[in-house]
């Protein structure tokens, strides 16, 4: 299910622990196992606590509590937006209105095309650089500006 | 003494260099010294606590406990493994000074870490990066493969004989591994939901055994501690207050950032180092210690220092030295609407009071905000509070309250006139808000 260089990636988180706590691994096993599919179907979820010999139960736990992992299909660009007070203060309700109106889409919304995803985020934990959002978890983009945004996600195929 | 400069930055001196991360920097500016010396001289453990105790570090991710303290729980004689963990999940809204240590000088947390794990009799060590900096968790990782490559990690480190490793454990979105009892559930693969204590983890933490979880921050300032002396950085500081600290400044400000300064400068000074409240505007309100802290008018801000004793003295905390500043333009019954769906949205579930209560809690504020509140709403927020606090496994439950209750009491007038109006008394009516 998953590609020789995904279950490498799991290997080498698996050597940070010890080996009888296999399922230490499970919150980067499930993150490799969605970058490299997009979203974690019930069948990944399954297949990562398989890997990692610890019930499917306590994997599905895993991906549903923690708010980065996505459960069903998202756009190719998933833009998480942080709104949270230090952000709202620096200006990202407007950075918000302005990407919602620019993509036709709310928050928890995907574009027609599948292009994108927008979502409302809690502290990212840079408010001194706000307003920010991430791409697709892992790529951070601050100090947004009304003028900056449109080129950002035109940029983003 | 020059604030904000290396005369008084404990964590971020590198930022003025060109290869500010490098091994190469941190060595050449007396990096991994203090290990060299411990190691080399077999300095007892207890020798260590002292002159930690001496410094008066105070735990920097937002308890503020005494970190010598701390150590000294650690039963550093019991046979089987021991962990040190360090808590970089940094998600308090308005905190943003532990990523920056790890982007800018991640050897000195290193070497602070090896000197905590070689302190408490440590195996191993994991640091806890918050999910949303990826970008800083793989540069962490580079770190610690320069420091293993230097021999200053793995087995007999230093050709000292003693052995010890490093990893780094990603997150990947909830507030609540922040608490260090949900920390420890998170590295064991489980969903994040705060342990009852006791048992502390001292005694029962990662995998069950023996652990001590100090912040980012804290466990970067044990290097300079040891090199300069505890004295030296309590001197840097005031009494009880040790050092110098990180202060995050977010929000209507002319320059936000981080602005490492003595514990115990006035904040008049800080708020002038931020470049000033946004121009045109004057101070109203700062949240002083991240969003949990009880919120405190202009006034009473303009008189205090930023040390924890007189923080606290004001009714409020230094917490995680996030100051969150807003001016004339905020409509506190906006702001602390967000800020309750911010708790509502991460409370863990596990406890009644707080899954319901953080809950009930956003609604109520929400239709305030909305123009729809009811005469009685506002000692219904604060009867909530009451029966949340002190009735959770955790603190997120009363970190939820905490803002509520200073809002109501400080700015109480705006909460009425916008029931009373339906509108907004700061200029705009909640219906013209951009975002609602």
């Amino acid at each position: 299910m998953l590609s020789a260089a995904s279950l490498a990636q799991i290997d080498h988180e698996l050597t940070k622990y010890p080996p009888e706590q296999k399922q230490s691994a499970v919150m980067s096993a499930l993150r490799i196992a969605q970058t490299e599919l997009g979203w974690l179907s019930r069948d990944t979820i399954e297949f990562v606590a398989h890997y990692l010999d610890m019930p499917a139960i306590a994997a599905y736990e895993v991906a549903t509590f923690y708010n980065m992992y996505d459960l069903a299909p998202v756009g190719r660009n998933k833009i998480t937006l942080c709104t949270n007070l230090p952000c709202q203060l620096q200006g990202a309700d407007q950075i918000a209105a302005q990407m919602q109106a620019r993509l036709g889409i709310g928050f928890g919304e995907t574009t027609a095309d599948g292009r994108y995803t927008l979502k409302e985020g809690e502290c990212m934990g840079a408010c001194g650089h706000g307003p920010l959002c991430l791409h697709n978890n892992h790529k951070m983009h601050d100090h947004l500006t009304p003028e900056s945004v449109g080129k950002l996600l035109d940029d983003m195929k | 003494m020059s604030l904000n400069t290396p005369d008084t930055q404990i964590c971020l001196w590198t930022l003025g260099f060109d290869h500010p991360a490098s091994l190469a920097t941190y060595t050449a500016n007396g990096g991994y010294e203090a290990l060299r010396n411990i190691l080399a001289e077999k300095t007892p453990a207890e020798d260590i606590i002292a002159q930690v105790k001496i410094s008066a570090l105070r735990g920097r991710g937002g308890a503020g406990f005494p970190t010598g303290l701390k150590w000294s729980f650690m039963p550093r004689s019991f046979p089987g493994d021991k962990y040190i963990v360090c808590n970089t999940d940094e998600g308090e809204p308005g905190t943003f000074k532990d990523r920056d240590i790890v982007r800018f000088n991640p050897h000195q947390l290193i070497e602070g870490m090896i000197i905590a794990g070689y302190t408490l009799g440590a195996v191993a060590g994991y640091n806890y990066i918050h999910g949303e900096i990826y970008e800083e968790y793989q540069s962490w990782e580079a770190a610690l493969e320069e420091a293993r490559a230097a021999g200053l990690l793995g087995r007999n480190i230093l050709g000292s004989g003693w052995d010890f490793d490093l990893h780094a454990h990603h997150g990947y979105g909830a507030y609540i591994c922040g608490e260090e009892t949900a920390l420890l559930e998170s590295i064991e693969g489980k969903k994040g939901q705060p342990r009852f204590k006791p048992p502390f983890p001292a005694s029962y933490g990662l995998y069950g055994k023996p652990t001590t979880i100090n912040n980012t921050e804290t466990l970067a300032s044990i290097p300079w501690i040891l090199r300069h002396g505890g004295q030296a950085f309590l001197e840097l500081g005031k009494p009880n207050n040790g050092g110098s600290k990180i202060f995050s400044i977010s929000g209507h400000v002319n320059k936000p950032g981080n602005y490492e300064i003595p514990l115990g400068t006035p904040f008049a000074d800080l708020l002038a180092m931020a470049g000033g409240v946004r121009t045109g505007h004057t101070l109203k309100a700062v949240i002083p210690g991240g969003s949990s802290a009880p919120v405190l008018p202009a006034e009473v801000m303009m008189s205090l220092t930023m040390d924890f004793d007189a923080i606290s003295r004001a009714g409020s905390m230094l917490g995680s030295g996030a100051v969150i500043v807003m001016d004339d333009s905020v409509c506190m019954v906006k702001a602390l609407e967000r800020l309750s769906y911010f708790y509502f949205e991460e409370s863990c579930g596990q406890c009644t009071p707080c899954r319901e209560g953080t809950g009930w809690l956003y609604r109520i504020i929400h239709r305030i905000e909305q123009g729809q509140g009811r005469p009685e709403d506002i000692d219904e927020l604060l009867r909530i509070g009451k029966n949340i606090g002190g009735n959770t496994i955790c603190a997120l439950g009363e970190a939820a309250v905490g803002p509520v209750a200073s809002f109501v009491k400080h700015f109480r007038s705006e909460f009425e006139y916008h029931i009373e109006h339906k509108r907004c008394q700061v200029g705009m009516s909640p219906s013209d808000k951009v975002g609602g």
